[in-house]
């Protein structure tokens, strides 16, 4: 009972970031996917240091080579090392997921608060106009806006972030619902603060939790969706490295060298792991209810 | 009942208001003249007049707008510039292979989604529970279309057991048909899979610790009959909310599948028209699917309150 008293004390000095963080570094899961995540932004970071290769580099010497001490992944069908152009993918990979949501959030969020705070009519038509992109599912939407803006990374990543955005309209108005009853809220306007200072002050840094959460699960989906998109030929154009437009190459070449399709699903896999396991490990740590 | 679902159905209106507006209002995402994207490379002067005169591009896009839905609403989604043909016959022609597609991979997902999370809660905290639990992550981080090029290689080019690609209508042969189909239906189904073990873990687990099963224990029955008896039909209920919610999602996931396995499907279907630059196909489709999506949402809501005695009284 004393260890126990003792141990929240402890806790509650520390303070809730602190805590969350002792309780997100207790769970080995969550721990191993931020070193693979820290893992990817590095090698994403210093690609030029650690690439063996130019990745755009071509050499018909070296067509379809299987892996070896020289090239440790295999080559592609051009004679491009599949390891220098996985390392340079995971750029296109991570701007994808992190740009995208930061689309999502930065429309998303806004949007939720206004929803959420106003009430009344303008929270039932912004409601209403989510539930109508909410209706269109995740890929389908991104595609169609993809389609209409053009394929490139950048529009792919619009289309990722404003596909993304419902979820962060739903999960920011709902907090905000839950907030804006608080007494330190209603405090705030008894004493006469304006609506842009209670919303920006008082309401938002008390949801930020649950979107932090939300934010890194949506990178795991935007890291796919990019890949799916570049797959499809409507993100990253050839001859920039994706790991989606890898995969795309590497179905054609399945006989006759399947190592170009294992290393950027690999590296997919990878990655979406990494961040499912860090934000359920956020979420659990947030949370200290949820087992 | 009947109030329930007119009330639901009448919610849906304004959504599929909504989502007509923001599939019109793609349109107006097109760089410059739509007519001219709209008539594709070719850019003949008659296609250009045709969609000036079609979708009345001098006039306000309020006008335009309700000009549009007008016809989508007598059945006229426009015409396929690829495939000179109306977009809902095409629609129409190809939705029944993704729906069997959908349909087999959703039966796939309810068939190891269902028992692996009733197992692993069941087994809370044991190698079957964690075993479970790294299969649920592995489904929900494996893209999709990423497993079907790894199980074409393993499956068609090493071990020749099933085609690679293609597809054969189940009313020219059925064998065949289904020789086709299941592994793009398995890749398609194992992240469903994924979400409906947790769900029905986690439903379960609530469950198999309320009152009403310690009762059950107590009196002595069996733990088959306990689990299979008294807590699995409470513990589906929600999994049957998620199931049909699921089943929008798995068209979305059909268009990658279909592109790798090459199914003439509806996904197929979107992205061919994407590059065939045959915008009034993407229109089509989004609206399609959307419109399914929101009534396999009300099917979701129906079935939920049916077999929920307390909403039912």
């Amino acid at each position: 009972m004393t260890a126990i008293a003792s141990g929240s004390t402890e806790l509650a000095e520390r303070g809730p970031l602190r805590a969350a963080l002792s309780r997100l570094v207790q769970r080995k899961s969550a721990v191993f996917g931020a070193v693979v995540v820290i893992f990817f932004v590095a090698v994403a970071a210093l690609a030029p240091l650690v690439s063996p290769y130019d990745p755009l580099a071509t050499n018909f010497l070296a067509v379809r080579k299987a892996p070896s001490v020289a090239h440790l992944f295999g080559t592609d069908e051009i004679g491009r090392d599949v390891l220098a152009r996985v390392i340079y993918g995971a750029r296109a990979s991570l701007l994808a997921g992190v740009v995208s949501v930061v689309i999502a959030l930065g429309l998303g969020v806004p949007i939720g608060l206004v929803s959420g705070y106003a009430g009344r009519w303008i929270d039932g038509l912004l409601m209403r106009i989510t539930d109508a992109m909410l209706a269109c599912p995740f890929l389908i939407l991104a595609i169609a806006l993809a389609a209409f803006l053009g394929p490139s990374l950048t529009n792919a990543m619009i289309a990722i972030g404003i596909s993304a955005m419902p979820i962060f309209i739903r999960l920011t108005r709902a907090q905000t619902l839950a907030v804006k009853v608080e007494d330190y809220v209603e405090a705030a306007k008894a004493l006469g603060n304006p609506h842009s200072r209670i919303i920006l002050r008082h309401i938002l840094p008390n949801i930020l939790p649950p979107l932090m959460v939300q934010a890194t699960l949506a990178i795991a989906q935007a890291i796919i969706a990019e890949a799916s998109l570049s797959f499809l030929g409507l993100g990253q154009q050839p001859p920039a490295p994706s790991w989606g437009s890898m995969l795309n190459t590497a179905k054609n070449f399945l006989e006759q060298a399947p190592w170009m399709a294992l290393w950027p699903g690999v590296a997919i896999f990878l990655a979406v792991l990494a961040f499912n396991l860090l934000g359920d490990g956020l979420r659990d740590a947030l949370d200290p209810r949820r087992k | 009942m009947l109030a329930f679902l007119i009330r639901r159905l009448l919610i849906a209106v304004p959504t599929i208001f909504f989502v007509s507006i923001i599939i019109f209002g793609l349109q107006q995402l097109l760089p410059g003249d739509p007519a001219l994207a709209l008539a594709g490379e070719d850019r003949d002067p008659n296609v250009i007049a045709y969609f000036h005169k079609k979708y009345h591009l001098d006039q306000p896009f309020p006008v335009r707008y309700l000009y549009w839905i007008d016809d989508a609403l007598h059945g006229d989604l426009g015409q396929s510039l690829r495939n000179n043909m109306p977009v809902g016959a095409l629609v129409l022609q190809k939705l029944p292979v993704t729906l069997e597609l959908g349909g087999i991979a959703f039966l796939i997902a309810l068939l190891i989604g269902i028992p692996a999370g009733i197992l692993s809660a069941v087994k809370n905290g044991s190698a079957i529970d964690y075993a479970a639990n790294v299969f649920a992550l592995w489904g929900l981080s494996t893209p999709n279309f990423w497993l079907g090029i790894m199980l074409i290689l393993l499956v068609s080019v090493d071990l020749g057991w099933l085609p690679a690609s293609g597809f054969v209508p189940p009313t020219e042969n059925l064998g065949e048909n289904l020789r086709t189909i299941i592994m793009p239906a398995f890749v398609l189904g194992n992240a469903v899979a994924a979400v409906i073990m947790r769900h029905t873990r986690s439903a379960m687990l609530q469950v198999l610790s309320s009152d009403y099963v310690r009762t059950a224990r107590a009196k002595g029955l069996s733990e088959r009959t306990v689990v299979l008896h008294h807590s699995l039909r409470n513990a589906l209920i929600p999994v049957i909310t998620l199931g049909a919610l699921e089943f929008g999602q798995l068209l979305s996931g059909a268009v990658l599948t279909e592109q790798v396995f090459t199914i003439p499907g509806f996904g197929k279907l979107i992205v061919d028209a994407v590059f065939n630059r045959d915008y009034a196909v993407v229109q089509g489709v989004v609206l399609v699917t959307a419109t399914i999506y929101i009534f396999l949402n009300i099917t979701a809501d129906f079935a939920y309150f049916l077999v929920n005695p307390r909403l039912r009284s």
